[in-house]
């Protein structure tokens, strides 16, 4: 078997919809939980802080980060803001839920970010998934990891 | 999106680099959102101080550098000119009056007067509070707002009937300048009925009731909009001022309804004006234990700091506290703060109610909290709070265990230094 034949059939494309244009690949961090900014980042670390969060202690930095939504506070985009004014932003973000908090978290964390995928990202990518995320082109390229 | 002949100029210039900074935010926003088009905002509450260390940076090139990085997204520094409309200054991260108290070092606080001195001749209401509602920004129903402060959102949209999403620091900055946000969400009536019916089996009644039932439901319902029924008695200010927070923490409620008290439902098919029912809910006993149990995180019973007034305490808070602590003093061992907006702590101090609480060993602060400053007193273990909002963040937000309660149990706790409470 060849390479490229190997790849075809690791990869997995999604559609959908961009929030911010752009694009960018790493490696996935996906959670179930929703995400607070204000009281559920550290901004100064990139990490999840939530008492009760499945990615408590977990860094969010340069990963692509995929989740259901924001919740909770409305310093959500101004603590997604610092994570990039500190270096430790995610470098991309896939959700489900549109909200204000995410919306505005996500254009002024300045990273590519897509929504409404054509299929459940939550479903399809697993943490340690290689992620293309084409926002221009409203494309999501994932690359399974070897398990 | 489609702009109008004024927006267009603002997006192209022409109003000067500010707006035109701020369209191009808005613009990306409204994108973002998938929104078609602006709305007319003459009232904007938002977040424009410089106290923090992490903006010390930004605070050294300038006001204008730190209001078009953090207030407008620009990496261009532009020249911030005043206000366009009703603006004004929700909660902050220092008492501008009890900073050593917090542990708030001299030069933050300093750096805070500076920013309100520059932000406040720009026309920033410096009310310095999460309540701006109940100081004096009490918008009607139907006004388009923009609002930061998710519990005030949530009270802005439910209790006074007024639109408004939960916006942030950048899209009120840009809103501030142009007297527009986008128009989508809670500005668009059909998106404001109902989600979910919501049978209330346990009488609610008490603040603390309140609380449980918001915490609960907050985080089954998320962002939807629950319609309440059942046993509730009629509630106040201060009892939708603490449901709402509640909601708002432990999921992202931004509006609710109850028929019969809140303005856009008289009924529950009001509530609903014929959008499809999704599951209906039941709120009972064990629902509110489960509540409580989720929000008591700690178990040393020696409490070593109490706080009191998440969302900002009304006076009438302020009075029961005072009242409580008439005549007897507080723990050596326990610190108790109890917060108000600074414009009522006036009232309170010409009231006598400060040196009531004073005289009892507590502190009267106004414009933060522990949760907004992550200050609490040194050597704090262990905290006790009124506020189902600060019970979920504080462990978060400090890394500290809290007990939560009523008003009474957390008083009880200021003067024994132990914890005493428990659901009745």
């Amino acid at each position: 078997m060849s390479v490229t034949e190997v790849e075809s059939t690791t990869k997995i494309i999604l559609r959908g919809r961009k929030v911010v244009g752009g694009c960018a690949e790493g490696e996935a961090l996906v959670t179930r939980d929703t995400i607070s900014g204000w009281g559920g980042i550290n901004e100064r670390e990139g990490t999840v802080i939530e008492r009760r969060h499945e990615l408590r202690g977990v860094s969010f930095k340069d990963k692509v980060l995929v989740f259901p939504g924001a919740k909770g506070s409305s310093g959500w985009s101004a603590y997604f803001h610092m994570t990039r004014l500190n270096n430790v932003a995610p470098r991309a973000m896939i959700f489900n839920k549109m909200t204000t908090k995410v919306a505005l978290g996500a254009v002024v964390t300045h990273a590519p970010a897509m929504t409404e995928l054509d299929q459940d990202p939550l479903k399809v990518i697993e943490t340690g998934d290689w992620v293309k995320v084409d926002a221009d082109n409203g494309v999501v390229e994932v690359t399974k990891k070897k398990r | 999106m489609r702009l109008t002949d004024a927006e267009r100029a603002m997006l192209d210039g022409r109003e000067g680099a500010a707006k035109q900074k701020a369209m191009d935010l808005l613009m990306r926003y409204g994108e973002a959102l998938g929104a078609e088009r602006l709305v007319e905002t003459q009232n904007v509450a938002g977040a424009f101080n410089a106290s923090t260390p992490s903006v010390r940076a930004l605070v050294a090139k300038g006001y204008d550098a730190v209001y078009s990085e953090l207030n407008l997204d620009s990496r261009e520094v532009v020249p911030i000119p005043k206000m366009a409309v009703n603006t004004c200054q929700l909660i902050t991260g220092i008492d501008n009056e009890n900073w050593r108290t917090q542990g708030i070092a001299d030069e933050l606080a300093d750096q805070q007067k500076k920013a309100e001195g520059h932000f406040g001749a720009l026309g920033i209401n410096m009310f310095a509070t999460c309540t701006p509602y109940q100081v004096g920004n009490v918008p009607v129903r139907g006004e388009h707002c923009a609002w930061m402060e998710s519990s005030a959102v949530v009270y802005c949209n439910s209790v006074l009937g007024a639109r408004t999403n939960t916006e942030g620091k950048e899209s009120t900055g840009a809103a501030a300048l142009t007297g527009r946000i986008p128009y989508w969400g809670f500005h668009i009536p059909e998106n404001r009925r109902g989600t979910h019916l919501v049978n209330v089996d346990v009488e609610v009644d008490d603040i603390m009731d309140w609380g449980l039932l918001g915490y609960w439901l907050g985080e089954i319902v998320q962002e939807d909009i629950p319609v309440l029924t059942g046993k509730i008695r009629q509630p106040s200010l201060i009892k939708l001022k603490h449901f709402g927070a509640a909601a708002a923490s432990s999921g992202g409620v931004e509006m609710y309804h109850i028929p019969g008290v809140t303005p856009e439902a008289n009924s529950v098919d009001e509530a609903f004006g014929g959008r499809k029912r999704q599951d209906t809910l039941r709120f009972g006993a064990a629902e509110r234990k489960l509540a409580y149990d989720t929000l008591n995180c700690a178990t040393d019973r020696n409490v070593d700091f109490v706080m009191l007034g998440c969302p900002h305490n009304a006076i009438e808070q302020v009075w029961l506290i005072a009242s409580m602590l008439e005549g007897r003093k507080i723990s050596p061992n326990t610190q108790l703060w109890v917060h108000t907006p600074r414009a009522l702590r006036e009232v309170a101090e010409r009231n006598g109610y400060v040196k009531m609480i004073r005289d009892a060993g507590g502190m009267v602060m106004s414009d933060t909290c522990p949760a907004i400053s992550r200050h609490v007193p040194k050597g704090t273990r262990v905290i006790a709070t009124d506020s189902a909002k600060q019970a979920h963040y504080l462990p978060a937000i400090v890394g500290l265990p809290v007990w939560f309660g009523s008003v009474k149990d957390c008083v009880e706790a200021a003067i024994s230094g132990r914890w005493n409470g428990g659901l009745q």
